[in-house]
């Protein structure tokens, strides 16, 4: 059995886990139809029963759900508690769940308990037990295979590995109540007080429907100058790859990526950024991408839908000039 | 006054090509340079931030090849005072190896009357990217842990970690003695002074075998994803670029 835990908003399961779901049951049908149980945990923003026929849709025989004052808050602990609770009464031999930041602590949490090895990030795999998965690392930039060969074997799934898809024939998605022991030792490190997201500093970087974006390529921080006018003739706002802010350029709150601000504006301009899978998962819904690169081979370029090739000291003054000039002559 | 070890990881720098060696095990760093993990730099900043504000130490420690003690001397430079070195090859560990020598150098420290309040790592490294290290290590130590945080303060006996998430900002606060791992975004991590420098390179590091044969990180290889097919319009090249950039624009709506 296959055991996958999911994250659910008020509409449910959330994308990351439908697509962890669609990717693991390629694993059952390799398995030849070995079922997939879902596990939930806490008190859910959408209805439960909600959740069991969403999860149906997608081949889920059992949904369990884990209640009880142990949950009453996230700790990392006390989830992996409840999912290794479930895994115990199902006897699933795949633990999985999509690599989010719960996903990658519940899991790791998970195969620290049960010692046994846990792969972060796959976005592949191959045979079965023994299986070898492919998984992202070096951020995303190269992929490694690695044999998981112990049982339970523990995975988490890369974002957007698979387009979640409903299965063609959908399960039971019975509704099953789990209340799972949870040790005091378990309960000692959880959220003990939220509050919503500060106000955001980044100058509207998250909602511009302009960007003007700037890497490596500026070469100091004194090199932003034109990209500081370009950016104020398309009023739009600065966004910046983390070597720009890890070498002090510019502050951490101008980051684009994914320890940076996620932004999806009508027009990105790229400039001088070599688009690293953690930059590209923060402006990928970008809905234009223009990139100003001197390597044509960039992932930043292969990916754009626009780019010009050259020296962004030299490409940005002739762009805000022909802006300027254009402003004067209309 | 809280004492914390600090753990940090020799990582292939991969912000410009990543390129592997000719066996496909491990990146190749020979053109790329070496660093230490951004998450750990943050984790390096907070606990010399920690170990200031309440009068203690911070100490810094990594499993790795010999040349590691470049990283260890990094952080010295940024204010660690003492360091220590579990001479290995770090191909040969994987994250459960990690943890337990981690794990060993923390209670030969607390033998030697000099325990660890609070361990910091990364809340995952650059390179091999598994996201296990932390809690594998808590589990190992039978101490609490919290994932990602951004901020991490000492009030009290107690820790103060703030873990970004979705909905807003999250805060745990957990009894010492404790592991947290770090996500960086939440602090600045200082540039080392020429003094800094000067002084890091007089401490002794203390040199150390790994206590236990490593199990492997059941790696085969290492390789490239296939590039992706591109459809990207060129516009041109250089300067002369400009003017169908800005018809772009125009087309786009985006000049006003
Ligand atoms: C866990 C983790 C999280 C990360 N999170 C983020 C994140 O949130 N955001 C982020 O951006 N990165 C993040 N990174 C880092 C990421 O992997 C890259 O290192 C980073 O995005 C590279 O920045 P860059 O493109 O500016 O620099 P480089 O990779 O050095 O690329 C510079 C680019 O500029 C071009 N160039 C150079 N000079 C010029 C010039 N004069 N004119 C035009 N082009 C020029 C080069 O051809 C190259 O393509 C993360 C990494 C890790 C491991």
């Amino acid at each position: 059995m296959i055991l996958v835990l999911v994250e659910t908003d008020a509409n449910g399961a959330v994308e990351v886990s439908c697509e962890t779901i669609t990717f693991l049951r390629r694993l059952s049908a390799e398995g030849g139809g070995v079922p997939i149980d879902a596990v939930a945990i806490g008190e859910l923003a959408c209805s439960p029963e909600q959740l069991a026929s969403q999860l149906a849709s997608y081949g889920v025989r059992d949904v369990h759900h884990a209640t009880g004052e142990a949950f009453a808050s996230y700790g990392g602990a006390a989830w992996a508690a409840a999912v290794q609770g479930v895994r115990q009464a199902t006897g699933a031999v795949v633990v999985s769940a999509a690599g989010t930041p719960r996903g990658m602590e519940v899991l790791a949490h998970v195969a620290a308990r049960t010692g046994v090895a846990m792969a972060a990030n796959v976005v592949a795999f191959e045979g079965l037990a023994p299986f070898t998965v492919t998984r992202q690392v070096v951020g995303g930039s190269a992929l490694e295979e690695m044999v998981l060969d112990e049982r339970p074997a523990v995975f988490t799934v890369a974002g957007h590995a698979v387009e979640a898809l409903p299965a063609e024939t959908p399960a039971a998605g019975n509704l099953v109540a789990s209340s799972p022991e949870v040790g005091a030792a378990d309960l000692v490190a959880r959220v003990v007080s939220s509050e919503p997201p500060p106000p955001d500093l980044s100058g509207g970087l998250k909602s511009a429907r302009v960007v003007v974006g700037a890497g490596r390529g500026a070469g100091s921080a004194d090199g932003f100058g034109d990209l500081l006018e370009l950016t104020e003739l398309l009023d739009a706002s600065l966004g910046v790859s983390r070597v720009v802010t890890s070498l002090g350029w510019r502050p951490h709150h101008e980051q684009v990526g994914q320890t940076g601000s996620r932004i999806s504006p009508d027009l990105y301009v790229a400039c001088g950024i070599s688009g690293a899978i953690q930059h590209w998962a923060g402006c990928a819904t970008a809905k234009t991408i223009l990139a100003v690169n001197t390597d044509a081979e960039a992932p930043m370029v292969t990916k754009a839908h626009y780019a010009v090739i050259g020296d962004l000291h030299e490409v940005v003054p002739a762009i805000n000039e022909e802006i300027r000039r254009r402003r004067s002559a209309g | 006054m809280v004492d914390v070890l600090v753990c940090v990881k020799r990582v292939v720098d991969s912000s410009g090509e990543v390129v592997l060696t000719d066996d496909g095990q491990s990146v190749d760093g020979r053109f790329a340079g070496y660093t230490m993990s951004n998450h750990e730099e943050c984790a390096v900043e907070l606990a010399v931030q920690i170990a200031s504000a309440t009068g203690g130490t911070a100490t810094v420690a990594t499993l790795g090849e010999p040349e590691a003690v470049e990283q260890l001397r990094a952080a010295l430079a940024v204010g660690c005072t003492a360091a220590t070195h579990v001479e290995a090859d770090p191909a040969a560990f994987g994250p459960a190896d990690v943890a337990r020598e981690l794990a060993a150098v923390v209670r030969a420290h607390e033998a030697e009357g000099r325990p660890h309040d609070l361990v910091l790592l990364g809340n995952d490294a650059a390179d091999s990217g598994d996201f296990q290290v932390g809690i594998r290590l808590a589990y190992e130590l039978g101490r609490p842990v919290v994932n990602g945080a951004a901020l991490v303060e000492v009030e009290d006996d107690a820790v103060v970690a703030r873990v970004k998430s979705p909905d807003g900002r999250e805060t745990y606060r957990v009894s010492l003695p404790a592991v947290v791992t770090v996500l960086e975004g939440g602090v600045e991590p200082r540039y080392p002074t020429v003094p800094g420098r000067m002084k890091a390179k007089k401490v002794e590091i203390e040199q150390r075998t790994p206590a236990a044969e490593p199990r492997g990180s059941k790696r085969k290889r290492l390789l490239l994803p296939p590039p992706q097919p591109s459809d990207v319009q060129v516009l041109g090249k250089g300067a002369d670029a400009a003017p169908a950039v800005v018809d772009l624009f125009e087309k786009l709506g985006v000049l006003r």
